[in-house]
């Protein structure tokens, strides 16, 4: 083969690529990939997917339980445009102590004004200022994983022994 | 010792008293009303121009700090696409109201000449007096631009989330407050807030509140214990 032929054939591998890609994979893409789903197949740099629609945000003002005591409580209201910056921490407002009387939000705990070296300050620690670095509102998305974690409490409650047990002794 | 008018202020004074030499009755009635339809046309063309925010976003000082942070907020983008611009909170709509309000931005064009927010660090060195211009100016005509378009007639509390619905009871609908006192900084950064309490707070502190309230319900035979029957 000419030497030229080669070189044209090596310039011009770089835009086959993606063509051959989209070729392969052209008879095993049966319907639109799904991008919630976990198991969706390898999608070509070539491809253009569409992004699964952003979950609405739930703001019902129910207080949802903790999955476990340290858990951050979750934010149930509407937090946009919510500022917190050095002038302004817009969540104290309503749940600092001296203003929980009139907006009957439930108070940060203690522990927010507690420094890193364990000394109670008269307010929040700058440590705990920024709100939303724990503690964030959610939405009604399902989860693509299911999550088989347990409480506590559902541990505690159990009849006997451990998981490893089996139930073999009853 | 006599006064006389000088007679710089005199010669005038006979041109316009006098009757017209040269034109004619019809030239001067019909061109005078010409003349002021083109100088109200022009008049009001130009307030309606000033009045719009591609003249807002004209100079630099609001089109890189102000408009950057209204784009963010809900009354820049929504679901509805229904938003505000400039003047429709910052110019009353009402005709007096809003010569009054561009009368006081001669003040602004004073600021513009001379470089007061014309950086940055200015601009944010000086932001607590300008927001709280703002906030005197809508605490003093009860959040009137606010009301434009937000009415406490058509507002369905039972759309609203409980806390919303509790707090435009107890502080909107009895006018103990206007929107401006809780609603600060909902369409730009808000300034330093030391010393600025949530328009909530201060009804925390008066605790005989709800005894009033429930002695104005109640009846006045009932609510006066020294009263005779």
């Amino acid at each position: 083969m000419p030497r030229h032929v080669l070189i044209a054939l090596a310039a011009a591998l770089p835009c086959l690529v993606p063509a051959l890609l989209a070729a392969q994979n052209a008879g095993q893409n049966s319907g639109p990939a799904r991008l919630d789903s976990p198991f969706r197949p390898p999608i070509n740099f070539t491809d253009e997917t569409a992004a699964p629609p952003i979950p609405a945000d739930v703001t019902d003002d129910r207080r949802v339980a903790r999955n476990y005591p340290e858990q951050p409580p979750v934010i149930p209201h509407n937090v946009r445009d919510y500022q917190i910056s050095l002038n302004n921490n817009q969540c104290l407002t309503c749940h600092s102590r001296q203003y929980t009387g009139a907006s009957q939000a439930p108070m940060i705990s203690i522990t927010h004004y507690v420094n890193r070296d364990g000394q109670t300050l008269g307010a929040v620690s700058p440590r705990r200022y920024f709100c939303m670095q724990c503690h964030v509102p959610q939405t009604v998305a399902q989860p693509i994983v299911t999550n088989t974690f347990k409480d506590v409490d559902s541990l505690i409650s159990r009849p006997s022994g451990g998981p490893s047990d089996g139930g073999d002794r009853r | 010792m006599r006064w006389s008018i000088p007679e710089f202020l005199l010669r005038p004074w006979r041109t316009i008293a006098g009757p017209s030499r040269y034109l004619s009755l019809g030239f001067l009635t019909l061109g005078g009303f010409v003349a002021g339809v083109m100088f109200w046309g022009g008049f009001n063309t130009v307030l309606e121009a000033t009045n719009t925010e591609k003249f807002c976003t004209g100079c630099h000082e609001m089109r890189d700090n102000v408009y950057e942070e209204l784009k963010t907020t809900i009354h820049f983008t929504n679901r509805s696409g229904v938003r505000a611009t400039c003047p429709d909170c910052h110019v009353p709509h009402n005709w007096t109201d809003k010569i009054a309000r561009k009368m006081q931005a001669s003040k602004e064009v004073w600021g513009k000449i001379f470089g007061t927010i014309d950086t940055r660090d200015k601009f944010v060195a000086m932001r607590r007096e300008l927001a709280e211009h703002e906030w005197a100016r809508l605490k003093a005509n009860n959040s009137l631009e606010c009301r434009n378009c937000h009415s406490a007639e058509s507002m369905d509390i039972t759309k609203q989330g409980a806390r919303a619905a509790r707090i435009h009871q107890q502080f909107l609908f009895t006018g103990q407050r206007t929107c401006i006192d809780c609603h600060k900084g909902i369409a730009h950064r808000l300034p330093d807030m030391n010393g600025v309490p949530p328009g909530w707070s201060e009804a925390a502190n008066e605790t005989d509140e709800p005894v009033r309230r429930w002695l104005a319900e109640t009846p006045t035979g009932t609510a006066n214990p020294h009263g005779s029957p």
